[in-house]
């Protein structure tokens, strides 16, 4: 089972918008150190997961929660600020989504939200960022230019890194490559690979062979259930559900 | 029928409408200009009224005019931009809410006399404040209001939605996302809305027929409680009310309305074509 301590205890959880259910009765622990992937079809559950997570689903009207979500032994929804949260788990969309600010800008966002202002300290997280999602070399010369500028995987990488400027403990991706072409897919793989020492990092994905390549355990989701969750490995060679490796063989998706 | 033909009247009939619609705008603006230009000098624009306004110039009616609305919109922006991001931010999407939203549209059509009217009872007669610059301001940002608040509502709706999940994503509050993430890139929408309104309170006549307009009055407002003159209803009453004004003058008052608001629209234009090669979204 779970080695280590558990960073996420989700116990009985189920998520509606109004009268429609997103994911029903889920139990789960992710450890700290571990990319746990998430795999499954288009509206299995999976984004509606990482947004409760983080608390982002708050905004949507109807939005109903039941079962708790513990963060380090805390309920997200009673013991944590929300603001806190947040910083404590970040999240990096399915499409680009810079800010239309310069690069330095948005890498400073987050931080400068919390009240910082010392530039050196400002400047020390651009530089350790972009080096940790291995930008740097790409836009060390030109901070001060617009993020939107970049390309599509710069754009991506930077996303990563505005997270990772705030220091967070948790990295949440959901579907981060689906817009990106195989080498930008690539680099982002191997950050994630990099980082797993330092965060503990949850990989939503619709590319099975994207979870076989970087998880540590993986999780298929279908239809708001929890079908199946195990070490990558197994789910990939000897899933228990038939369901699962219909679903990892291409039968369908 | 024949397409060639089908698509030879659509277009005649389609340019014939535009051409009406702007003929009369050329020729109207022709006429002023021909009879007024020749009214317009130094003394015309910078010195006070003459003998029963037949000579001198028209200089409280300007400077009124241009307090008068400075006035509309040191009331009008503040509050409409803070309702209006109230409106889109922050209010549930409730029965309430959605009448609040109509009522602020439908409030942009009452015809101007009504909110006259309306700024004699509450400025000028409830709250004592007289016939002043300081009742005719409120009355003309009261006008404005609706103008104001639904660009501005345009303008925030018009920022995409992933800004402010981004925002909230890394941390930030909702007031901080609105603050930093939402409202910067908004302001040029809401700087065109401001900028129409300011347009609108210029040119309107009836909001300060009974809350602000002198009739004559030559010497300059020595404070917000003072009445003043003002182009539009100096306009109306040397047109109308005093016989014996020459004609250069009173096309030259009306020359001087026109480009105030002109600019003041041409204004909105610039600056909303220069802030759109700026947007990179």
């Amino acid at each position: 089972m779970v080695s280590g301590a558990a960073k996420f205890s989700i116990q009985g959880l189920s998520l509606h918008y109004g009268v429609l259910t997103a994911l029903r009765d889920l139990n789960l622990e992710i450890a700290a150190h571990e990319i746990f992937t998430v795999i499954g079809p288009a509206n299995s559950g999976k984004s509606s997961f990482l947004s409760a997570l983080n608390r982002l689903a708050d905004r949507i009207p109807n939005f109903r929660q039941n079962g708790r979500i513990l963060l380090d032994g805390l309920d997200v929804r009673r013991d944590i600020e929300v603001e806190i949260l947040r910083r404590r788990v970040g999240i990096v969309f399915a499409l680009p989504l810079p800010l239309p600010i310069s690069i330095r800008d948005n890498l400073t966002y987050g931080l400068r939200m919390q009240g910082v202002r010392d530039r050196q300290r400002l400047d020390a997280a651009v530089e350790r960022s972009l080096r940790e999602a291995f930008l740097w070399d790409e836009v060390k010369d030109r901070l001060r230019a617009p993020a939107m500028n970049l390309s599509g995987g710069q754009q991506q990488r930077l996303c990563l890194a505005r997270i990772l400027a705030g220091e967070p403990e948790v990295l949440m991706l959901d579907e981060p490559t689906s817009g990106l072409d195989p080498i930008s897919t690539a680099k982002i793989e191997e950050t994630l690979l990099e980082l797993k020492a330092r965060y503990t990092i949850l990989l939503v994905t619709n590319n099975v062979a994207q979870a076989a390549r970087v998880g540590d355990r993986t999780a298929f989701f279908l239809m708001g259930e929890m079908v199946e969750v195990d070490e990558t490995k197994r789910i990939f060679t000897t899933p228990r559900d038939p369901r699962t490796s219909d679903y990892i063989t291409g039968k369908f998706g | 029928m024949n397409p060639r033909t089908a698509q030879k009247i659509a277009f005649t009939l389609l340019f014939g409408a535009t051409a009406l619609v702007v003929l009369p705008v050329l020729v109207i603006l022709g006429i002023i200009v021909a009879k007024g230009v020749s009214a317009i000098s130094g003394e015309f624009l910078f010195s006070m009224p003459r003998a029963g306004m037949t000579a001198g110039g028209i200089l409280p009616a300007i400077l009124g005019t241009l307090y008068l609305v400075g006035g509309a919109v040191l009331f009008a922006v503040p509050l409409g931009v803070l309702a209006a991001v109230y409106l889109v931010e922050y209010a549930r999407d409730t029965r309430l809410s959605r009448l609040i939203k109509l009522a602020i549209v439908n409030l942009a059509g009452v015809p101007s006399v009504v909110y006259g009217l309306f700024g004699l009872g509450i400025f000028v007669t409830f709250f004592g404040f007289g016939a002043s610059i300081l009742a005719g301001s409120l009355t003309l940002g009261i006008m404005i209001l609706p103008v104001i608040i639904t660009s501005t509502r345009e303008a925030l709706e018009s920022v995409p939605r992933s800004f402010r999940v981004v925002s909230l994503s890394l941390g930030a509050s909702r007031w901080q996302t609105i603050r930093h993430s939402v409202l910067p890139h908004a302001l040029p929408g809401i700087l065109t809305g401001t900028i129409l309104g300011l347009g609108r309170a210029a040119g309107e006549t009836a909001p300060i027929l009974f809350t602000v307009a002198a009739f004559y009055l030559p010497r300059l407002p020595q404070s917000v409680f003072d009445q003043t003159m003002a182009l539009p209803y100096h306009l109306y009453v040397i047109s109308t009310q005093v016989p014996g004004i020459a004609e250069n003058t009173r096309y030259g008052t009306a020359l001087v309305l026109l480009a105030l608001v002109l600019l003041l629209n041409l204004a909105a234009i610039v600056l909303r074509s220069r802030f759109r090669r700026k947007k990179k979204w």
